[in-house]
């Protein structure tokens, strides 16, 4: 039983992670609200004022941000495309009876490790580069025209580079599940008559569909807040080709000092990642036995 | 009774993972292997065999004072976890040892803080750092970091002090042990390898982190993600150097990683996969 004394320690020692956490998420989040609906830009010399909804309105209806908004949902939705359908055959594939297992499994993961600036500018020079990267030499080698790829596919790059970070996570997340699995179970399928189809479909599926939403929900909060790939790789660029609205915010808020539309985008942005959340959260809540 | 596969189809295997493995490891291993070449045949042909040096290290020291930033990294992620572990461990603490019927509502509402994106907050973020004079300023970065990464460092040890039978700790009770002394004695020992594993994986995404490193450093404060991130705008020739200062910055983190992979799949996921 809990004494009083305990009770009243237990509190005292949840009150400071209460704190600042409550602090850290609702000054900056109230501010952002605050500065959304100000005519604020740090160089002009007007002066500060409300304006209402006119940094909503211009945000939303400029074509830029539409496109941005495009480009976010192709990113997370092609990005969480490959690396669930390539982390289930790759974790499949390490799952097997093989020599080295735990040195694949090791080498596999290793992009997730990589600091994202790293992998944007190793891929963006020594890999997609189109006179010295190691593609353009394999191009060249079978006699074709090398592609500049950040310049001619700057979308499908980004995704790429992307999706070379995350298919290790999702691949380590979904073998974890896939290890979990009785062979017993498969056994007995497989003398049953089950032919290896249907032993993925009726068995190892459903099992690992739990560790499947969860790699998509986990995925989707970081995805979409892709910043430092899109940064150093493309610069969200050609023009807006590559931007995404977590970079189109850092544009508008550290490239043209206009507080009041980068706050109204980051509004926005939170809505749209608070509507993820409300699902990852109702989940995570779902398995947690508190 | 278990199949045991015959030894051809654990060739094929082997010869399929193996090759798949090398594809996905291939750009870090070609960043390694760029990072001892000289500078002009980093961008030549790469079947050409390299005249090995080491060049490349001691020009990304000197021109650049690279251990700066490398040692700005050090003190951010090492500095940002051991603030959050001071922090969560006592909160996790209470909250498995003395759950009340609003931990889980704590719990879930630690965890959204998580899920708020970084550029929502950017420009109240960035002017209060201006104001307070804060750019640029390692201190305030690590305060950040341990911001963002404290959800997961509760909910991780939180996870794991949940696994510890409370029955010790009642046990410890009635032989009358204080408070602090359940904690020193029976609590500690126990909840080590979890608090290590957190340590661990909060130090890599600390390590890693590249929205608010990037945004609020400039040439003094920076830590190696906002360092490596300046080749991105280079003059003349560079790739054997960024590859150089690139395999220093993933090294540390790659073997750390490597040494906690179990624990990675259990605190990215909150626990919800074991």
């Amino acid at each position: 039983m809990a004494t009083q004394q305990t009770r009243g320690l237990a509190r005292t020692m949840l009150a400071p992670s209460v704190f600042v956490l409550l602090v850290w998420m609702v000054v900056p989040l109230v501010l952002t609200l605050w500065f959304s609906f100000q005519n604020y830009k740090l160089l002009s010399a007007a002066p500060v004022r409300f304006n209402g909804l006119t940094n909503y309105y211009y945000f939303l209806t400029d074509p830029v941000f539409l496109g941005a908004l495009i480009n976010t949902l192709v990113l997370v939705l092609s990005v969480l495309a490959i690396t669930v359908i390539g982390g289930i055959l790759l974790a499949l594939l390490i799952d097997q009876p093989m020599f080295g297992q735990g040195i694949v499994r090791i080498l596999v993961i290793s992009p997730f490790f990589i600091m994202p600036t790293v992998s944007g500018l190793v891929w963006k020079n020594m890999l997609l580069d189109p006179v010295n990267g190691i593609f353009s030499h394999i191009w060249r080698f079978f006699g074709a025209t090398p592609v500049a790829w950040l310049q001619t596919y700057p979308l499908f790059s980004v995704i790429v580079i992307v999706a070379w970070q995350w298919l290790p996570f999702a691949t380590l997340i979904l073998l974890t599940a896939l290890q979990s699995l009785s062979e017993d179970q498969k056994e007995a399928a497989e003398m049953d008559g089950a032919n290896a189809i249907r032993r993925f479909a009726y068995i190892t599926l459903p099992h690992i569909s739990r560790a499947i939403t969860v790699v998509i929900l986990i995925q989707t909060i970081f995805l979409l807040s892709v910043f430092a790939e899109i940064l150093v790789a493309t610069q969200g660029g050609p023009g807006f080709a590559s931007t995404n609205l977590a970079f189109l915010v850092y544009k508008i808020a550290l490239g043209d000092f206009d507080v009041g539309g980068a706050a109204a985008g980051g509004v926005i942005a939170v809505i749209l990642a608070n509507i993820v959340a409300f699902f990852l959260m109702r989940f995570i809540g779902k398995n947690l036995d508190a | 009774m278990a199949r045991t596969p015959t030894t051809t189809v654990k060739i094929g295997w082997t010869i399929a993972a193996w090759f798949i493995a090398f594809l996905i490891v291939f750009p870090i291993l070609w960043t390694i292997i760029t990072s001892f070449k000289p500078e002009a045949e980093a961008i030549a042909s790469p079947m050409m065999w390299p005249h090995w040096t080491l060049d490349n290290y001691f020009e990304v020291q000197s021109r650049s004072d690279y251990f700066r930033h490398f040692l700005n990294s050090v003190i951010i992620s090492v500095g940002s976890t051991f603030l959050a572990l001071l922090i969560a461990i006592p909160a996790a603490w209470s909250m498995a040892f003395a759950p009340t019927p609003k931990t889980k509502d704590i719990l879930m509402w630690m965890l959204s803080t998580k899920m708020m994106p970084a550029v929502g907050v950017l420009v109240p973020m960035y002017l209060i750092f201006k104001t307070l004079g804060l750019l640029d300023n390692v201190w305030g970065l690590t305060v950040v970091l341990m911001l963002i990464n404290l959800p997961i460092v509760i909910w991780m040890l939180y996870t794991y002090f949940k696994e510890i039978p409370i029955d010790i700790l009642e046990a410890a009770r009635m032989d009358g042990a204080l408070l602090w002394k359940e904690l020193v004695y029976v609590l500690v020992p126990m909840a080590v390898p979890g608090i290590a594993s957190t340590l661990l994986l909060n130090i890599i995404l600390a390590w890693n982190e590249a929205f608010w490193t990037l945004n609020l450093t400039a040439a003094k404060a920076a830590p190696l993600t906002a360092f490596i991130a300046s080749y991105s705008s280079p003059e003349g020739l560079f790739w054997a150097k960024l590859s150089a200062a690139s395999t220093l910055a993933i090294a540390p983190i790659l073997l750390l990683g490597w040494f906690s992979q179990k624990q990675l799949v259990r605190g990215l996921t909150f626990g919800a996969v074991k």
